[in-house]
């Protein structure tokens, strides 16, 4: 039985989603019974039952991170350097699906953290929000390590079914279910039309798998007519629109600002990181994977100059970080202007998409891993002012600086590294994106980064008006001295120095990404 | 014209397809909205079966429809609780009515 021990060999690879999706279980399993037992109580006794809820916060906290824990061990545990296929080419596990699958381990694990005692989440509902975060986080690996439409459909459905019921979480608003409706509508709208485009993509092809859809192109004569180049840049198209809404690049970007609003804080945090990641990782294989040629990292096969996909991701990339930087200008809210901000950063990490080879690989795994350490910093400090605050208006930030002078030194850092300016990480991370689209040379690539340069400057002005509002504003009226003893702020603090740290010794990051820099083809 | 070939089905999935599409841009009630997710869902899975069946190469495709019903089904659950929990609280489920987020 050979398929057998094939099947069994590919379970040791997925051992870490195994460990996810099992703890995810015990915790709703937990969460049930915690719910009946203090529905029998009814507790009159209100000191003691408070008490108990706020230890089980703790137990469900702890049970998350050491899950979270144990799979990121268990992810590097039998050495990873090879590249296989597992399940029947359903998967595959390589160096670029393992450093995503890292990436947004470690995002889900900073924002279990960041969720103790935020008030966003309801005691008695800690439970099922910490069991949607793991098997989110649980979807998100298996994104990553997608092959196969199916898997790409299955993985990505999973993640945004979890998206969605974790957004409309925040009991206490009805911005955060409206935010909800508004991202299972919008996601709906696209995972439909990134099906159609599959069904398409089998039509012509007749496979489903990256390497079976990569042959049959290859020697496909259906890309010969102009009825067939028309019907492949469709669905080609069709299938971008799926991948471009979990990435949340223009036009596909509608949803981000709501539901980044309307979610609870330490969740917007983790939805600006992880399946932002996680798309960036299943649209580098599904594309460049079909059309790569054999054996080689930086060309392409002949057949794919028949769809023009190289320009459409370029033209993409400069619309998405145009719109996001220049929307992102007028907005009062930090919650809507680091969604901006987001999607400006998703425009920007398509010009590595764009550039490809290795080079552009290394600078889009690069740029995500330093833009985790970064945005989940700004969120940390927008979550710690929530708490204090109960908004994340621009006009509670007004003499932050003063009133908690670390806040306000951490939320600059933060947002200088955003910025791109040095000595932050952000500065090494968008480096490599522009050294990527040069060295690649032709007009429109070099065009391209121009654009790029150019986005840099006017997002220099919208973060430089949260410093201003910070700094040089007086708050209107006296508010307390801020206390700094929360989760919230220690995470900043923590974030904060690889920030500053890894801008000016970047070489173990650079090396890192650049293993996660081949993916298999 | 004598026999019902892959053209056909291809036929109702495109007009499947842009119905779908058309109700979702055109309809302000959360519930129609979903109803046209699920055209565009039912349009992309005929064409899945139409392919396997008349490609012939595989049954992949026809496997894939299963998994898009039941991962259509799980969607509409968590729509509808969405649609639910809005309408208690504000009484309507008009998309155009629940706008409190902006800019």
């Amino acid at each position: 039985m050979p398929n057998l021990a094939i099947n069994l060999e590919g379970f040791r690879n997925i051992v870490p989603e195994l460990i996810l999706g099992g703890v995810a279980v015990v915790v709703f399993v937990l969460a049930a019974l915690q719910r009946t037992s203090t529905d029998i109580k009814q507790s009159p006794k209100g000191a003691a039952a408070r008490g108990k809820k706020r230890w089980q916060d703790v137990l469900f906290t702890n049970i998350s991170a050491l899950g979270l824990i144990a799979a990121f061990v268990f992810l590097f545990y039998p050495s990873r350097d090879g590249s296989t296929t597992l399940f029947f080419g359903l998967m595959v596990s390589d160096p670029l699906s393992t450093f995503f699958r890292a990436l947004v381990i470690g995002a889900t694990f900073l924002c279990v953290l960041l969720s103790v005692g935020s008030p966003s989440v309801a005691r008695d509902r800690k439970g099922e929000y910490h069991g949607l975060l793991l098997v989110m986080a649980m979807g998100m690996c298996l994104l990553a390590g997608s092959n196969h439409l199916l898997m790409i459909y299955v993985a990505m459905e999973t993640v945004s079914l979890c998206s969605y019921l974790l957004t409309g979480f925040d009991g206490r608003l009805d911005r955060s279910r409206e935010a909800g409706l508004k991202y299972v509508l919008y996601g709906g709208v696209a995972s439909g039309v990134m099906l159609f485009g599959m069904s398409l993509l089998y039509g012509l092809f007749g496979g489903l798998s990256v390497q079976e859809l990569h042959q049959a192109i290859a020697a496909s004569s259906a890309l010969d007519t102009p009825v067939g180049q028309w019907a492949a840049l469709l669905a080609v198209l069709f299938i971008l629109c799926g991948l471009g809404y979990k990435i949340a690049a223009v036009p596909f970007h509608m949803w981000c600002p709501d539901v980044y609003e309307g979610a609870p804080t330490p969740f917007t945090a983790l939805l600006s990181v992880g399946p932002k990641a996680a798309g960036f990782a299943v649209l580098i294989r599904f594309f460049y994977g079909i059309f790569l040629a054999p054996g080689d990292m930086e060309n392409l096969i002949p057949a794919a100059d028949s769809i023009p996909w190289v320009l459409v991701i370029g033209i993409i990339s400069a619309v998405t970080m145009t719109v996001g930087n220049f929307i992102a200008i007028v907005q009062n809210n930090l919650k809507r202007l680091l969604a901006y901000s987001s999607i400006a950063h998703a425009g920007y990490v398509l010009m590595g998409v764009t550039a490809g080879g290795q080079e552009g690989f290394q600078a889009v795994s690069l740029y995500l891993l330093i833009y985790l350490i970064m945005n989940m910093g700004a969120f940390a400090v927008v979550s710690a002012v929530d708490r204090l605050h109960n908004s994340e208006d621009i006009r509670v930030y007004q003499g932050l600086g003063r009133r908690a002078p670390l806040l306000g030194l951490l939320m600059a850092i933060f947002l200088f590294s955003l910025t791109g300016l040095p000595p932050t990480a952000g500065f090494i991370g968008k480096l490599y994106l522009f050294a990527a689209l040069i060295h690649q040379g032709g007009f429109w690539y070099v065009a391209l980064a121009v654009v790029g340069i150019f986005n840099s400057v006017v997002a220099l002005y919208y973060y430089a008006r949260v410093l201003n509002v910070m700094y040089l504003k007086k708050a209107e009226e006296p508010v307390v001295t801020v206390s700094v003893g929360n989760m919230a702020t220690v995470l900043a603090t923590l974030l904060a120095i690889p920030t500053i740290v890894f801008g000016i010794f970047w070489q173990p990051l650079a090396k890192a990404a650049q293993w996660s820099a081949n993916l298999f083809h | 014209m004598s026999h019902v070939g892959l053209e056909h089905f291809l036929v109702v999935g495109a007009i499947l397809f842009t119905l779908g599409i058309v109700c979702v841009l055109t309809r302000r009630n959360a519930v129609a909205v979903l109803i046209g997710i699920e055209l565009i869902l039912n349009a992309a899975g005929l064409n899945l079966i139409a392919f396997s069946r008349y490609g012939g190469q595989s049954l992949e495709g026809s496997v894939f429809v299963l998994f898009i019903i039941v991962l259509a089904a799980a969607e509409a659950a968590v729509a509808l609780a969405l649609i639910l929990a809005i309408q208690r609280r504000l009484k309507t489920v008009d998309v155009d009515r629940t706008d409190s987020l902006k800019g």
